[in-house]
C-alpha cells in the first residue's frame, strides 16, 4: 500500500479567471481506492482529466504509472482504464457491439464474455446501447474501462443519475473490482459512496483539497463524534446538562435538543441524568459525525447546495 | 489496422441502422433518377449533346449521392458522436485519431458507393443506360469528389457548436445545391440565370466533371473542375484538422 501509483505535485488549471485546480498535490498508492469528494465544481473532473492524459495542466508533475500523463498519453492509456461522467455511446450500437470495438483498441484485452459475466450483461449482449437502463448502461461503461485488464482505474462520477438500489449493486462491483489487486480512483460528490468504498479520501473544494485522509480518521478527527438527539416535552433549561463532563455542545430547536459530545459515554450519561431527574422524553437517537458533517465544517457549506 | 477494420464495420452497421441516413444515401438518387427517367425516357436528344437523358444525367446523380453523405451525413454524426461524448470516449483509449477519422471516412465511402451502384443498377434495368468512359477513371474522380465534400462536411461538424446546427448548416448547403448545379436537374433545363448562379456552387464543377469522365472525357480536359474539387479537398481538410476538437 506505500508505492505510489499516482503522483501529483502542484498541479493547476486555470480556465479563463477561474481556478479549476488551484496548487494540489497527493499520491495514489497501489491498490487502493481513492477517492475525491466535493460539490459540483469543485475541480474533480478537472483533476482526473489532467492525471488521465486528457487535458493538459497549466503547471504541476504528473506521474502516472512511472509515466507523464502528458507526452506518454498513448502509452499511458494501454494501461488504464477509464470510465468518464457524461460520456455516451451511439444508440444503436449493441453491447457485443461496444465491447467487441473497445477490445480492438488494445493489444492486451480480457475475454469479453467471461467480462459481461461478471457484471451481468451477458443476457443484454444483443441489446442496443440506447434501451439499456442507466444502471446497466453504467456496468457497460465499467466493463469497457476493464477490458484491457487496467491496473489503474479511473471513475468519474459513476453513480450520479442512479437510483439508490442500482447505486449499491454498482458499490459491490468496485470493492469486488478493487479485492482483484485494480487500484482505484474516483469522483463523486456522495459523500456516503466515498465512506463506503474508499480507503483514502481527499475533500476538494474550489479547486483545492481540503482535507485528505481515511474517512475514519476524518471523521474522528471532528470533536463532536458522537451526537444525542430527543424531544422533550414542555420548559427545559438546556444548561443543566452542560455540568455533564462528557457534554461538549447542547443546541435547543423548538423541542428538539441535540446534544455533542467527543466521548462514548456522552450517551449513557445523558440518558442516566433524564431517567435520574425524571425527564420525559422521546424520539431519542444517536448519529455519527460523517463526511457531510466535515465538509461542512470545513467549508461552512453544506455539500450539495 | 486491426482497429480501423473494427471500427469501419461497427460504423456501417450503425449507418445502415439509422433509416433517414440511409434512405437519402441509397435510396433518393435512384428515386430521382426513375422519376425524372419516366418523365424524360432516355430516347437521344439534341438537348443532351444527341444522348438519352439517363445517359448523360446518371452521372450527375452521382453527386447528388456525395452531397447527400458528404453535407449531411458526415456533419450530422460527427457533431452527434462529439455532442454525445462517444469521440471522447473514443479519445480516453488508444485509439490513434487518424484511425478514427479513416474508419469514418471508409464507412462514408462505402456507403456512397452503395448509393451508386444503386443508381447504375436502377439505370441499366430500367433505361438500359449507355457508359462510354473508363470504370477506372470514373471510379477515381468519383473518389476524389466524395473526399472533397467528405472534408466539407468536417469542416461544418468542427464550427458547429451542437449536432441541430450542424445538421441545419448541412441542409441548408446541400438543398440549394442539389438544384443549382445541376446535380438533380440538368442545368440545360434550368436556364441561363440558374446557370450564372451554379457558377459559385462547388458542387456544379463535380457535376461536370462526372458527367464528362462518363462520356470518355479525359481529366485534362476538366482540369477548371479539378482545381475546385481538389481546392476544396486541401481547404477543408486543413480547416477541420485545425478546428477539430474531440469534445
Amino acid at each position: 500500500m506505500t508505492e505510489p501509483i499516482i503522483k501529483i505535485e502542484n498541479l493547476s488549471k486555470t480556465y479563463g479567471r477561474i481556478k479549476a485546480v488551484d496548487d494540489i498535490s497527493f499520491e495514489v498508492y497501489r491498490g487502493e481506492i481513492f477517492g475525491m469528494v466535493g460539490p459540483n465544481g469543485a475541480g474533480k473532473t478537472t483533476t482526473i482529466e489532467c492525471i488521465e492524459g486528457l487535458r493538459k495542466p497549466d503547471s504541476g508533475n504528473l506521474k502516472v504509472l512511472g509515466l507523464d500523463p502528458l507526452r506518454e498519453g498513448r502509452l499511458l492509456k494501454k494501461s488504464i482504464g477509464i470510465q468518464m461522467q457524461e460520456s455516451e455511446l451511439p444508440d444503436r450500437i449493441k453491447v457485443w457491439e461496444a465491447i467487441d470495438l473497445f477490445s480492438s483498441f488494445y493489444d492486451r484485452t480480457m475475454t469479453y464474455k467471461s467480462l459481461l459475466n461478471e457484471l451481468g450483461l451477458y443476457e443484454k449482449r444483443g441489446s442496443y446501447f440506447g434501451r439499456l437502463s442507466g444502471g446497466q448502461k453504467q456496468r457497460l461503461f465499467i466493463a469497457l474501462s476493464l477490458i484491457n485488464d487496467p491496473e489503474l482505474v479511473f471513475l468519474d462520477e459513476l453513480t450520479t443519475g442512479l437510483d439508490p438500489q442500482a447505486r449499491r449493486t454498482t458499490w459491490e462491483l468496485i470493492k469486488s473490482i478493487n479485492e482483484k489487486g485494480k487500484t482505484i480512483f474516483l469522483t463523486t460528490h456522495y459523500m456516503e459512496e466515498a465512506e463506503t468504498l474508499c480507503d483514502r479520501v481527499a475533500i476538494i473544494d474550489n479547486g483545492k483539497i481540503i482535507a485528505l485522509d481515511t474517512p475514519q480518521k476524518l471523521t474522528s478527527d471532528i470533536k463532536a463524534e458522537n451526537r444525542l438527539i430527543f424531544n422533550v416535552s414542555g420548559d427545559f433549561d438546556i444548561n443543566i446538562l452542560k455540568n455533564i463532563d462528557s457534554v461538549s455542545n447542547i443546541e435547543k430547536t423548538g423541542n428538539k435538543i441535540t446534544v455533542l459530545g467527543h466521548d462514548k459515554r456522552m450517551v449513557k450519561d445523558i440518558v442516566n441524568f433524564l431517567v435520574n431527574n425524571n425527564i420525559d422524553y422521546s424520539d431519542l437517537k444517536t448519529e455519527q459525525t460523517t463526511l457531510e458533517d466535515i465538509f461542512l465544517k470545513l467549508t461552512g457549506k453544506e455539500i450539495r447546495s | 489496422m486491426k482497429s480501423l477494420f473494427r471500427l469501419t464495420v461497427v460504423e456501417s452497421k450503425l449507418y445502415l441502422r439509422e433509416p433517414i441516413a440511409l434512405f437519402f444515401t441509397i435510396l433518393y438518387a435512384p428515386l430521382i433518377l426513375l422519376l425524372f427517367g419516366f418523365i424524360y425516357g432516355n430516347e437521344p436528344s439534341p438537348f443532351f449533346g444527341n444522348r438519352g437523358f439517363i445517359d448523360a444525367q446518371l452521372p450527375a446523380y452521382m453527386a447528388l449521392v456525395i452531397v447527400t453523405v458528404g453535407l449531411m451525413s458526415v456533419p450530422i454524426a460527427t457533431a452527434e458522436d462529439r455532442e454525445k461524448g462517444i469521440l471522447k470516449r473514443f479519445h480516453s483509449t488508444p485509439l490513434s485519431p487518424v484511425s478514427y477519422l479513416f474508419a469514418n471516412i471508409f464507412t462514408y465511402f462505402i456507403m456512397a458507393l452503395i448509393g451508386v451502384i444503386m443508381l447504375f443498377l436502377v439505370g441499366k434495368i430500367f433505361f438500359d443506360v449507355k457508359f462510354e468512359g473508363n470504370v477506372f477513371s470514373v471510379l477515381a474522380g468519383f473518389i476524389i469528389s466524395a473526399l472533397s465534400f467528405f472534408a466539407f462536411g468536417y469542416f461544418i461538424a468542427s464550427v458547429s457548436p451542437t449536432s441541430r446546427v450542424a445538421q441545419i448548416v448541412g441542409m441548408v448547403l446541400a438543398f440549394p445545391m442539389m438544384f443549382l448545379s445541376g446535380a438533380a436537374i440538368p442545368l440545360e433545363v434550368l436556364g441561363d440565370k440558374v446557370e450564372n448562379v451554379s457558377k459559385f456552387i462547388p458542387l456544379t464543377y463535380v457535376v461536370r466533371f462526372l458527367k464528362g469522365l462518363w462520356i470518355g472525357n479525359s481529366w485534362g480536359a476538366h482540369w477548371i473542375d479539378l482545381v475546385v474539387i481538389i481546392g476544396l479537398l486541401i481547404a477543408g481538410t486543413i480547416i477541420s484538422a485545425i478546428t477539430f476538437k474531440w469534445e
